[in-house]
């Protein structure tokens, strides 16, 4: 695959986002990656056609919630580094329990992808941002991509991405991906995480009340204790205050880092049970 | 991996455990509640609405008629007929084209060449008359009918208006004891029954997935709608004037369409009160913005993405299936061929269900794909009838060059209109292709389901077709 040449002034040249240009679309070669790129979102927000734009490849895109109900994985190539790009099924929250939004859960929390790529519908933010903020719990290498901006001034919408930005304290990109606009900028952020030269200070959820903090603040020191090398303990803290078994199993077993492993089968296996019923 | 000391993390779940005590029962909901609240909070900050009053909004307009009770399911059927009529009159010239060069030119010439180096007749008949001609026959049946319907139904999804499906039949599959969500993974298994029993992954529970999986073989998928499509433009379209039997035979479509939506709905209910007893599970159903659909890049996708691959599936089946039937209608046994044993043994069970021999062992032929079950009936129906005037010899698949002219030999081979109906009938209701079955049997992990599934809508297809064969004839005894 050769590189498109283009005609570009010398302001061009230095510009960062210039290198957009040089984005490989690997398909589904994805051998030597050197970053792990998670791509989520609520359903029906354009992961797939995030995802199709960056790595060539063509998953089926369609106008409805609950399309991709599994992982899709693809690679492309930017600035001279190789990413594995995986596509979750879309989730409204990370405190599901259907099989779909499980994969999509447990490959965040556990995966620990280099950078999660949080895809935001523009002209519904206010439901978007509490994926985006669940997210922001457990990891710090996080990009919202601010699609459907074409939907939004469709509707009159103003955003002020900056501002969103600085609350949110990881990068924001607007974008519209149907019609290709905002990828440069998102490859773009992308590589900066990546390559740890932004680092995010995510947004932490407030508290309404002072004794759950304390509560959370008393088992996540704990927990960050146990197991050193966890970069979400506040998370997993959450998740057994809440009184998930699934997390606690794992805390258990120790293997807290292989949940991304096995698990639809554990789920096929419950269908089992009601097969031998 | 590191090993983490196993005491520390049963202290922690422990603890954990007793500060849930303390901090009472509504964690989950203060934090979900303080999640929305920072949401709200952010994005108040970060977007500016239009001033004024609401425009006027399309959107929640188009919504309104289209998910409107009394509107509804009319569009819903009126859309359906409109595809259906489209896919019917728009692929009868370029499958009568496909077929004058593939059958006509290409095969008399592919045969002239084979002779003038002096193949041997078998190899020739096997490969020519049985694997050929049967690969040919496919494409020139089922591709114009797919370029058309595929990117037409892709232009719907795209558009938005799958999940306006979804919304009016949810309150049905609750009703019937189902997840609203099955219509989802039912509107996928029109385009294909395994791709639509992968779909009901998107269902929570169990029990209602289980159900959506068992029933998801009543959406027609594509590999039957050519077989719909062309015996109801056959004989059902030949019962009205020239003028209507597009529109008419659309119609047919769509009814056998909607009768597999029903039956979805009473096998759910069955199930649900029976073997999968069980409370429904609510959930909300987004209705996602109207989008412009691009309708070339549609257009391109579902012609390179849907219609090349399911094209690919039925060309890699109807090649050794062609071969299978050649050798079945060539090889002797006691003077009659291994073909026509099963027909007249079969032949009994087909008449009494208002089908034929011929018809069945079409379909056991055509297990693998649905695809090929039309050209396997004309090619056993040659055999049968002996019509060697418009067949090229025993198991060779062969394209009629008119409408008329495949009618005639239909009824050459004693079918009548209760045969078609009855065949559609039972194209709708049997048991699902082998990748289907597989998938389910993946899905589910358990054999005893996946028989379930394979064997239920075979047991219903022999019932339904025995029965309105019954009352078939009774009438027309009385009249």
């Amino acid at each position: 695959m050769t590189t498109p040449t283009q005609t570009t002034s010398e302001a061009c040249e230095t510009c960062p986002v210039h290198n957009a240009a040089a984005l490989k679309k690997l398909g589904v070669d994805m051998t030597n990656f050197d970053f792990v790129v998670a791509l989520s979102g609520n359903p029906n927000t354009g992961k797939s056609t995030v995802f199709n734009a960056l790595t060539g490849l063509r998953q089926h895109t369609g106008n409805w919630p609950g399309k991709t109900v599994t992982r899709a994985e693809g690679g492309f190539e930017y600035g001279d580094r190789k990413y594995k790009l995986v596509d979750l099924p879309g989730t409204y929250s990370l405190l599901a329990t259907s099989l779909d939004e499980e994969v999509a859960r447990d490959f965040i929390l556990f995966g620990q992808p280099d950078v999660t790529i949080v895809v935001v519908d523009a002209t519904r933010l206010e439901r978007n941002l509490n994926l985006v903020l669940q997210v922001s719990e457990i990891t710090n290498r996080v990009v919202v991509a601010l699609n459907l901006m074409d939907e939004a001034k469709r509707h009159g919408l103003q955003i002020d991405e900056r501002r969103l930005a600085r609350d949110l304290g990881v990068p924001v990109v607007p974008m519209s991906a149907r019609q290709g606009e905002g990828v440069s900028e998102l490859l773009q952020a992308v590589s900066e995480v990546a390559r740890g030269e932004v680092i995010g200070k995510p947004y932490r959820i407030k508290y309404i009340s002072a004794d759950l903090k304390k509560a959370v603040d008393q088992l996540t020191s704990q927990i960050g204790a146990a197991f050193p090398e966890l970069p979400n303990a506040r998370w997993v803290a959450l998740r057994l205050l809440d009184g998930d078994e699934r997390i606690a199993e794992a805390l258990r077993k120790g293997e807290l880092g292989d949940l991304t492993h096995g698990n639809i089968e554990a789920r096929s296996a419950q269908l089992q049970v009601i097969g031998n019923q | 991996m590191t090993t983490y000391p196993l005491t520390n993390p049963e202290e922690i779940i422990e603890n954990a455990q007793s500060l849930r005590w303390e901090i009472g029962v509504d964690f989950h909901e203060k934090l979900m509640e303080s999640i929305y609240t920072d949401a709200a909070q952010i994005a108040d900050r970060a977007v500016t609405r239009p001033q004024g009053k609401p425009r006027f909004d399309l959107d929640r307009t188009i919504d309104k008629l289209v998910t409107s009770r009394i509107w509804g399911f009319p569009l819903m059927l009126l859309l359906l007929t409109i595809v259906f009529w489209l896919t019917i009159s728009g692929a009868n010239v370029p499958s009568s084209m496909l077929a004058t060069l593939l059958l006509d030119t290409v095969h008399p010439f592919l045969k002239s060449l084979s002779a003038s180096i002096g193949i041997p007749w078998w190899i020739d008949g096997l490969l020519l008359d049985g694997m050929y001609l049967a690969t040919a026959w496919v494409i020139s049946v089922m591709l114009p009918p797919m370029a058309i319907f595929f990117p037409l139904f892709t232009l719907l999804e795209d558009f938005g208006y799958l999940p306006r499906v979804a919304f009016n039949l949810d309150n049905m599959f609750r009703k019937a004891g189902a997840h609203g969500k099955q219509a989802l993974s039912m509107t996928m298994g029109f385009g294909c029954n395994a791709a639509g029993v992968v779909a009901t992954r998107i269902i929570d529970s169990p029990r209602e997935r289980m159900i959506a999986i068992l029933t998801n073989n009543f959406a027609l998928c594509n590999g039957r709608w050519p077989t719909q499509i062309l015996i109801a433009s056959l004989f059902i379209g030949g019962l009205v004037p020239a003028h209507l039997a597009g529109l008419v035979s659309a119609m047919a479509v769509v009814g056998i369409a909607v009768l597999g939506v029903l039956l979805t709905f009473v096998v759910s209910w069955a199930l649900s009160r029976t073997v999968l007893k069980g409370e429904v599970s609510t959930f909300s159903l987004e209705l996602p913005p109207y989008r412009p659909p691009r309708i070339w890049q549609t257009i391109y996708t579902s012609v390179i993405d849907r219609t090349l691959i399911v094209l690919w599936r039925a060309i890699v089946f109807a090649l050794p299936a062609g071969a299978v039937i050649w050798l079945a209608s060539n090889i002797n046994i006691a003077g009659v061929s291994i073909a026509g044993h099963l027909i007249s043994f079969l032949n009994p069970v087909g008449l009494l269900i208002g089908l034929n021999g011929v018809i069945l062992v079409a379909y056991i032929v055509a297990i693998p794909a649905n695809e090929i079950v039309i050209p396997t009936i004309l090619m056993l129906t040659v055999l049968v009838t002996g019509a060697s005037d418009v067949g090229a010899g025993a198991g060779v698949m062969f394209e009629l060059e008119s409408e008329a002219q495949t009618l005639a030999l239909f009824q050459a081979g004693g079918w009548t209109l209760l045969t078609a109906v009855n065949l559609m009938l039972f194209s709708l209701i049997h048991n699902p292709c082998s990748t289907t079955i597989y998938t389910i049997y993946k899905e589910t992990g358990s054999k005893k389901w996946t028989w379930i599934a394979a064997l239920t809508p075979v047991a219903m297809g022999f019932a339904i077709t025995f029965l309105v064969a019954q009352v078939w004839r009774l009438v027309e005894v009385l009249l």
